[in-house]
């Protein structure tokens, strides 16, 4: 008994230190001042050293938090009970959280700096007049391959080539049930965003004909796996592509011509928000020319800052995988909002396909 | 019965140990590459070590993920205790696999489900999301793993000893603190130690209850992913897995060391 | 027993009514919605489709072999260490690994695999081709029990230890094997440490849902993944729920085949 309350003791008494030691690091890494921000974001998608550059130009201490799904921010933000002043959900999030009144509007008096975005990106239909929301990355669904591992007709200019033989058990998948159904309907000549039952079972039949091929449909994952040439063929997002690139000089990325998805990660002010004003500042913080730069080198995507772009290493910017030119553009589909009930279909298919997999 | 080891037995032994850590070795082999990812080798490098300490952020976080922890075993330690004894001391059958079967709904719920429901709960009572929010689950959830690990020795203990404690005049409090706890202590301990395991190791729980700029160890870690796990965050889990063996070791040696010397 | 603690129960029971009773009152609640927040059965007469309930089986039956083998692996395990000089401190060596973040060990994990990892480097030695071991069910089975060893083997060890050694050795005089010995004397003794062993393992891999993705690259879809995906990506926590109230229902049907026999003396 004596040493169960000793242990229950020591225990106590090494909290009370650590929650002491908290109490120092916190302080002596915060000014204090202008207030607070919070700032919800995906890992690892800032470059650190900007927040602190932020906290010094305006005094305002930012609170860094990090989610890693759209769906479970959204719950977040909805449920309530914490104050999140700006977070960076991708596009369809962004019109689920307008239709259900959880994002304020973003005034955009307060933010010169808006002029750098390409006009491009801005008034796109998920958000009109960007009333809601500020572009942060973009990117696109393709295929991510090694040259050196495969016949060399494969180029993937079409989605057909994943069905090729010479691929059996070499490729891998995105999961997500937009992704792949996307996929599977583009491959087609369908959209992306079709709402066609006969279309998906379609769609879902063809997906399951690529069976002997698919070795695993996977996440975030699939990146160590293509640096170490572990994978060959992988259909994931550009923006991970180019982190497995600047690892691997070996691999390739096309996005093929059928046509895929563009997608965007904007920067939205949730009805969490506290800190209104502050939310402006660091949205405005964030589209200067030099700091989007800066960001862009430091997380690898592509950014949709026109003057950042003039300041990036024009090998990236002139990289048409990456930064494809408005005419290639054309064939890619931004995902639309399709309602629960259909993004419930398309995940039965989804899942029926992947059980179908052996 | 003290017969030692046989030569089998010992490669059996180490056999198991180099498999558990294997994975740990590894995650540390590569918080030294220079090359930045856990892929291939590129040269050594201390500079990840030197991210951890000039990160007051991360610092912060592993230092809450510790706090919550050790916290929450111990809370949740003092509660499956009480529970598991008070289960044992039911005579109604039926009641005490009533309590059994409830105390494993947690276990069997997957995080996300815990995890939404919790906050609808805070939400609903109006608890602040933050630490409280926090350590609140965290105890919660670990409390069945508790009773699990006690349960055995509570049912292993025999009741003739207890009986005679009370026939000899013990009062009940006497007969908890001297005769049942002694006994079931190596349980209490393993549900300690496993309630630390399921806090450390917890993700979507504390994901969905968090707020207010508190976070954990695997909230990070989990979140890095999309844009790729930093090293730095290899180096925080090799410094607190190299403090960890440090502080058990060391502290047994301690142990066995002045029991020699009492005993001397 | 004569002990009574009625007050030792009290938090307890106030636990189970806030964190268990009420979050499955909401589940139960959940499951009877539809996407609209309209009452509907629909999500339990969605569950008997073909998916749900092959689903269901192929949990039940990665449960069941997961639990087997991390029995297998940890008996002996246990019953070395109790033999160990410093056995506690062996005991928190298998401890202290499940401390580190299971994500991080998940993808040590994919590198020890990979084709280039340790593992396949060793299996050149020998001579064989390397091969990819991951997302096939050997790594999903081997790595899911490495997750549940340590849950395994500390009921067990405690089990062990507490033996009295003396009853071996009579076992032994007799002129019982050391197999009879096992089989008649040990293992009745540690029974109750390998039940607590085996709920705690089976249980939570009835729900393991992150590494049949990470390890089994979804070719194992469990219960537990199929929960996660309706909550997380469907955005349906009516048909998450009733996966839910399912999954709780195997667990009380499981819990009938451990259930502790009464014999006289206890209760």
């Amino acid at each position: 008994m004596k040493s169960l309350i000793n242990v229950t003791i020591s225990i106590l008494v090494v909290c009370g230190l650590l929650w002491f030691a908290t109490i120092k690091l916190d302080a002596s890494s915060s000014a204090g001042g202008e207030g607070i921000l919070t700032v919800y974001n995906w890992g690892e998608y800032i470059d650190p050293e900007l927040i602190t550059q932020f906290e010094e130009e305006t005094g305002i201490t930012v609170i860094y938090e990090t989610f890693d799904s759209n769906e479970a921010m959204l719950t977040k933000v909805r449920q309530g009970g914490s104050a999140y002043d700006i977070a960076v959900p991708s596009e369809y999030t962004i019109e689920t959280m307008v239709e259900e009144d959880l994002l304020y509007e973003i005034d955009h008096a307060k933010l010169p700096n808006l002029q750098n975005i390409d006009s491009y990106y801005l008034d796109l239909p998920f958000d009109p007049k960007n009333k809601y929301s500020i572009p942060y990355f973009w990117g696109t669904v393709g295929v991510v391959f090694n040259p050196n591992d495969i016949p060399e007709h494969l180029t993937f200019e079409t989605w057909e080539h994943l069905w090729d033989p010479a691929l059996k058990d070499k490729v891998f998948l995105v999961d997500g049930s937009r992704e792949v159904m996307g996929m599977g309907l583009n491959s087609l000549g369908y959209s992306l965003n079709s709402r066609d039952d006969a279309e998906l079972r379609e769609a879902t039949e063809r997906l399951k004909s690529l069976n002997g091929n698919v070795k695993a449909i996977i996440g975030d994952e699939v990146t160590p796996l293509m640096i170490n040439n572990e994978a060959t063929v992988a259909v994931t997002f550009s923006g991970q592509a180019a982190d497995m690139m600047w690892e691997n000089e070996e691999l390739d990325f096309a996005v093929p011509q059928e046509g895929s998805n563009l997608w965007f990660d904007n920067m939205v002010i949730p009805k969490t928000a506290q800190n209104i004003e502050g939310a402006h500042q660091f949205i405005n913080f964030m589209l200067d020319a030099e700091v989007a730069a800066q960001n862009a080198d430091y997380v690898g995507y592509s950014t949709p800052n026109s003057a950042a772009m003039e300041l990036l290493d024009e090998e990236v910017v002139t990289d048409e995988r990456f930064y494809p030119p408005v005419e290639m553009r054309d064939n890619l589909e931004v995902y639309e909002n399709l309602g629960l009930e259909m993004l419930g279909t398309y995940n039965e298919y989804f899942l029926e396909f992947k059980m179908s997999l052996q | 019965m003290r017969s030692t080891l046989s030569t089998s037995a010992k490669v059996y032994l180490a056999l198991v140990f180099v498999i558990l850590y294997a994975p740990i070795f590894y995650l540390i082999f590569f918080s030294f590459n220079s090359g930045g990812t856990m892929n291939s080798f590129e040269g050594f490098t201390l500079e990840h070590y030197k991210a951890v300490f000039d990160d007051n952020r991360l610092l912060i976080i592993l230092i809450n993920t510790v706090i919550v922890a050790l916290l929450s075993a111990l809370f949740s330690t003092i509660i499956g205790t009480l529970g598991a004894v008070g289960i044992v001391s039911l005579r109604n059958k039926k009641m005490r696999n009533t309590l059994l079967s409830l105390n494993n709904i947690l276990i069997v719920s997957p995080d996300v489900v815990i995890g939404a429901s919790f906050l609808i709960l805070f939400t609903m009572v109006g608890v602040k999301l933050g630490f409280t929010s926090v350590l609140i689950s965290h105890i919660a959830f670990s409390i069945p793993i508790v009773v699990l690990m006690v349960l055995p020795k509570m049912l292993e203990m025999n009741t003739n000893l207890i009986d005679a404690a009370l026939d000899l005049g013990a009062t009940r409090r006497d007969v908890l603190t001297r005769v049942i706890l002694p006994y079931i202590k190596p349980g209490i301990f393993a549900g300690f130690f496993m309630a630390l395991t399921y806090s450390l190791d917890d993700f979507a729980v504390t994901f969905f209850v968090t707020g207010n700029g508190f976070s954990t160890l695997s909230v990070e870690i989990y979140s890095m992913a999309r844009a790729g796990i930093s090293l730095t965050v290899n180096a925080i889990s090799g410094l607190v897995f190299i403090v960890t063996i440090a502080i058990v070791i060391g502290y047994y040696y301690f142990m066995s060391r002045s029991k020699k010397t009492k005993e001397a | 027993m004569k002990f009574k603690s009625k007050a030792a129960l009290i938090p307890y029971l106030f636990w189970i009514a806030l964190f268990v009773i009420a979050p499955i009152g909401l589940i139960a609640y959940y499951s009877l919605l539809d996407l609209n927040g309209d009452f509907t059965l629909a999500n339990y007469k969605n569950f008997f489709t073909s998916a749900y309930l092959t689903m269901t089986l192929t949990s039940f039956w990665y449960a069941f072999l997961i639990t087997f083998f991390t029995l297998l692996i940890s008996y002996p395990t246990a019953y070395f260490l109790t033999k160990t000089k410093h056995k506690q401190l062996w005991l928190m060596l298998i401890i202290i690994p499940s401390w580190i973040n299971l994500l991080l060990k998940t993808y040590a994990f994919i590198g020890i695999f990979g084709l280039s990892g340790p593992v396949n480097a060793m299996i050149e030695v020998f001579g064989f081709d390397p091969t990819q071991i991951l997302f096939t069910d050997f790594s999903f089975i081997f790595v899911a029990v490495y997750i549940f060893i340590p849950f395994m083997i500390i009921p067990i060890f405690n089990a062990l230890d507490e033996m009295n050694p003396s009853l071996i050795y009579a076992a032994r005089d007799l002129g019982a094997s050391a197999f009879t010995t096992f089989r008649r004397v040990i293992f009745p003794l540690t029974i109750e440490g390998v039940k607590s062993g085996i709920q705690v393992t089976f249980i939570p891999a009835l729900s393991l849902f992150m590494i049949t993705r990470l390890i089994a690259g979804n070719k194992v879809i469990t219960l537990g993944t199929a929960i996660e995906q309706q909550f997380l990506v469907a955005q349906n926590w009516g048909m998450g729920s009733t996966i839910a109230v399912f999954l709780i229902l195997i667990m009380f049907a499981s819990m009938l085949f451990t259930r502790t026999k009464k014999k006289g003396g206890r209760a």
